[in-house]
């Protein structure tokens, strides 16, 4: 049989399991003995620790025990950076609880070990802490000041400087026929996950064994931290990767929570379970976006870009986390998005300040920038009288220019060129998909009380992480296969894309392959995770290596029961035939082949983002009236889930385009601890979204084709929304020029834009 | 405190606090853990389970407050023969990723279609609009609940 899972809108093998309530989240484990640990977090941004004592606290009936720094004798561990690992960071990295300083709201000071979590939470206010205030501050114009230094011994608030070098910027602006600078602006988010993160851990004391549960995104990395932190071996570490509530980049990465709660159990040599409660996710997870570009764009005349250059600052927070510099990184390096840019001189500073510390949020960097250079896109479109549509055409990389190399980025000597695609052919079809010959009329024009407006932004979404993922495939004892996978759940579906792709590689039907294993560290012997949209490429190519090495392995294993020559085997569906005989596949019970992929190269996705929006100009509210997202994967290997994929993540988008933000007050005072506070999207926000999927060009860096899937929608979405509020209110002279794009700020916009046309 | 009422057609007899909300009562005391603690202030939605019929907050709910109550969860309207028409909706239009809003999703859906089998688009949209989910972007979510309306009808099959 010839299988064709891959590209089939197949339905998901894990729904199956959630859809009634049996899914395994890691607060669903309550083994014996189990004693729950609350954590002590700051209240105070910036100060210095004089005392903490938890006498009183120890006498409450139920509390077990109360952990400090000073429980560990070699001083709290230091988390170190995952990626970007330069030693100019060093000094900014996190210890796994305040010991000397507090430097954010909600850092954590102590854990209490209790028997329920209400005595834990109950315990908080009996431990006296004293903390002596230091000056604090929430914003990078303040750090940059350096007066107040978070750090003394670094002596400055800035932890590194990126530079995103291509041609000559300043010759190339020089002789520029136009240019214009503006100031622009993202919020903070964060990549919000419905489960609040949750560590339990048990301590096997005979063995020295930990086991730990509700491990995420990179298992196997966090293993190697914590077992030098913990000084085992990492053989005597257990990773568990239980069914996982979302991750967008946040989840999974190694927290202060990752070292406390192992520690504990062993401590008191019991199991003890952590859950974060939505207050403290609000204030432990890792915070993203924030920043502030101050650039420069240089054109010819006809709209053709020269260059850009000038300085973006990044808000970092109190501390350099595993994957923090990634967003400032990226900001730099994708500034010039999907679009040709031949001179770049762009510096991205890494501010700390008295925050919850930054790491990745889907599309990190990618969101901001898109926003940037789409700004910039439809000012100097105006400026120039030119066509937006027209703008963008002219710029856009061709399929004649791939790969199309793009700045490179120092201290991290980051070279990277896009792989493959002819740009305009996305904007094309969402052109017409949308019928913007038709709704352009809109563009500007009051009805009915409100303002129409339409917004286009295109994007580059990158994947494919390397350097490695492992696949390997194993016959069970009734004859069907299990797969073990060193990719990891986060939500997307892996269990149901990976059998697809098992299933047409090996001509079986689905249901053949029993079970697709991830993650744990106990089902698979190496593993690189689940981030930068690397799943199915890294993932489902190393599968594909897998099968043919498990194919191989059957031939010569039947070979030698049948008599024959392994190229005469045949491989059915559960049997093996070859020489006119044949036996079940079931008797090779316990064969098993791992595949690999290696990669250093880049995927890149790209597509078209089109909205069309009403403004009402007294209330600031906009509406969606229709969105539509094209974007070619290479390669689609699930349309179902792909769909997913990018209506889900433009509604995260959205969010961060229109509600989300996580404010401070200039003291660093945390001011958005609950979900009234901090507002997501909900079911009526955002109702008219349409997407529509290519693979016209494959990826030429992996066998499967495929390209990274999960970041499209999110990508593009500040730019779109930004250009369709800008369009509407364009007889206000309106230029949105930060993100959320709030009621409050549209309004804003649109009584400057009265007064200064009544002056 | 001593309080019982009936969980999925059973009569339970659990010795609480009073502080204990409903939804720590389910989990930890009853096991019944397809009902998820998102937010514990109300907002989230996925925590929801029927309370009498009605579609309600069990994190704002105490424990001792379903005295004499129905309560019904998502295991309840679960069964492990086959995926109900409403399961077999949402499972169809790629309702749900990561499962962790879900069976707040399920019993909310429950609630509206079994009160209004023929709401329409926007009247899903309000009702869901207590409930968060962070993947799907809820245009899904409404395809699955206005496709497994029919099953809901009178002469429909629950």
């Amino acid at each position: 049989m010839k299988n064709t899972f891959i590209g089939a809108p197949m339905e998901r093998r894990e729904d199956l399991r959630f859809l009634r309530g049996k899914g395994t989240y890691v607060d669903d484990l309550a083994p014996e003995g189990l004693l729950y640990a609350v954590i002590l977090r700051s209240s105070v941004a910036h100060g210095r620790i004089r005392s903490i004592d938890a006498s009183a606290a120890l006498k409450i009936e139920g509390v077990h025990s109360v952990i400090t720094a000073r429980d560990m004798p070699d001083g709290p561990p230091i988390i170190p950076m995952r990626l970007q690992p330069l030693p100019e960071f060093k000094p900014f990295e996190q210890p796994v609880i305040a010991h000397d300083k507090v430097r954010y709201v909600g850092e954590p000071l102590a854990v209490v070990l209790a028997s329920s979590v209400a005595i834990g939470e109950d315990t908080l206010e009996h431990i006296a802490v004293e903390i002596d205030d230091l000056p604090a501050f929430s914003e990078w114009q303040v750090a940059a000041q350096n007066k107040s230094l978070l750090f003394e011994q670094a002596g400055t608030n800035r932890s590194l400087t990126f530079y995103s070098r291509k041609g000559d910027a300043d010759a190339a602006f020089a002789k520029a026929p136009y240019a214009r600078k503006e100031k622009l602006n993202t919020g903070r988010h964060y990549g919000l996950t419905m489960e609040p993160r949750g560590v339990m851990a048990e301590w096997d004391a005979g063995k020295g064994r930990l086991t730990i549960s509700g491990a995420a995104k990179v298992p196997f990395f966090n293993r190697r931290i914590l077992a030098k932190q913990i000084g085992l071996p990492e053989s005597a570490i257990e990773m568990i990767e239980n069914d996982v509530g979302g991750g967008y980049g946040a989840r999974g990465e190694f927290y202060p929570e990752d070292f406390l709660i192992p520690f504990a159990a062993r401590h008191v040599n019991r199991p003890v379970k952590w859950i974060e409660d939505r207050r403290e996710n609000l204030m432990a997870m890792n915070h993203a976006r924030e920043t502030e570009a101050h650039i420069e764009i240089a054109c010819e005349r006809d709209g053709t870009i020269i260059g850009l250059r000038g300085d973006v600052h990044t808000d970092m927070g109190a501390y350099m986390r595993t994957n923090g510099a990634v967003g400032a990184r990226n900001v730099v390096q994708f500034m010039g998005g999907p679009y040709r840019v031949p001179h770049v001189k762009l510096d991205s500073h890494l501010w700390m300040s008295n925050k919850t510390p930054v790491g990745t949020y889907r599309g990190p960097g990618r969101f901001e920038s898109s926003f940037y250079i789409e700004r910039l896109l439809d000012m100097v479109a105006g400026d120039l009288g030119i066509d937006r549509i027209e703008m963008r055409r002219r710029n856009l990389v061709t399929a004649a220019e791939q790969p199309y190399p793009i700045a490179s980025v120092q201290p991290t000597d980051a070279h990277d060129q896009y792989d493959s695609g002819e740009y305009s052919e996305a904007m094309n079809r969402a052109l017409k998909e949308f019928n913007w010959a038709e709704k352009s009329k809109f563009a500007g024009k009051l009805i009915d009380g409100k303002y129409h407006g339409l917004g286009i932004a295109c994007f580059v979404e990158g994947g494919a992480a390397g350097p490695k993922e492992s696949a390997r495939l194993e016959v069970n004892g009734d004859g069907t296969i299990t797969v073990f996978m060193g990719s990891s759940a986060v939500g997307q579906g892996v269990e149901t894309v990976f059998a697809q792709i098992a299933a047409d590689a090996l001509e079986i039907p689905m249901d053949r392959i029993r079970h697709v294993y991830h993650g744990s560290t106990t089902t698979v012997s190496d593993g690189y995770g689940a981030y930068h949209s690397r799943s199915i490429v890294m993932g489902g190519s190393a599968l594909l290596d897998a099968t043919e090495k498990f194919q191989a392995a059957i031939r010569e294993a039947g070979a030698k029961k049948l008599g024959c020559r392994p190229d005469e085997v045949k491989i059915g569906e559960d049997t093996v035939s070859g020489g006119g005989k044949s036996f079940p596949l079931a008797e090779l019970a316990g064969l098993t082949a791992e595949g690999a992929f290696l990669n250093k190269k880049h995927t890149y996705s790209y597509g078209t983002h089109i909205a069309h929006v009403t403004v009402d100009a007294k209330l600031g509210q906009v509406q969606i009236l229709d969105y539509v997202v094209v974007q070619d994967v290479g390669r689609a290997i699930n349309p179902l889930t792909l769909r997913g994929q990018i209506i889900g993540s433009l509604v995260q988008g959205l969010g961060g385009a229109m509600l989300e933000h996580l404010q401070y007050d200039e003291q660093g005072q945390f001011l958005t601890g609950s979900l009234a506070d901090y507002l997501l999207p909900t079911a009526t926000d955002f109702p008219n979204l349409r997407c529509f999927v290519t693979d016209d060009y494959p990826s030429p860096i992996n066998p499967l084709g495929a390209k990274g899937a999960g970041e499209g929608g999110i990508v593009a979405a500040g730019g779109v929304m930004a250009n369709a509020v800008a369009n509407a209110l364009s007889s206000f002279g309106a230029q949105p020029r930060r993100l959320p794009l709030s009621p409050s700020y549209i309004w804003e916009l649109v009584q400057a834009g009265s007064r200064q046309a009544a002056e | 405190m001593t309080t019982k009422f009936e969980v999925n057609g059973k009569q339970v007899e659990v010795d609480v606090e009073p502080r204990l909300t409903l939804a720590d009562c389910l989990r930890q005391n009853l096991r019944l853990t397809g009902t998820h603690i998102g937010c514990e202030h109300g907002v989230c939605g996925a925590c929801t389970v029927l309370v009498n019929g009605d579609a309600v907050r069990s994190c704002l709910m105490l424990a001792v407050q379903a005295d004499g109550a129905k309560v019904v969860t998502v295991e309840g309207l679960s069964n492990d023969a086959d995926l109900t028409p409403l399961q077999k909706s949402f499972r169809k239009h790629h309702a749900l990723q990561c499962g962790f809003c879900t069976p707040g999703f399920i019993t909310t859906a429950h609630a509206l279609l079994t009160e209004e089998p023929d709401c329409d688009a926007d009247r899903v949209r309000e009702v869901l609009s207590g409930n968060i989910c962070r993947c799907t972007g809820y245009i899904s979510i409404v395809e699955a609940v206005l496709d497994a309306r029919s099953a809901y009808k009178k002469d429909g099959a629950r």
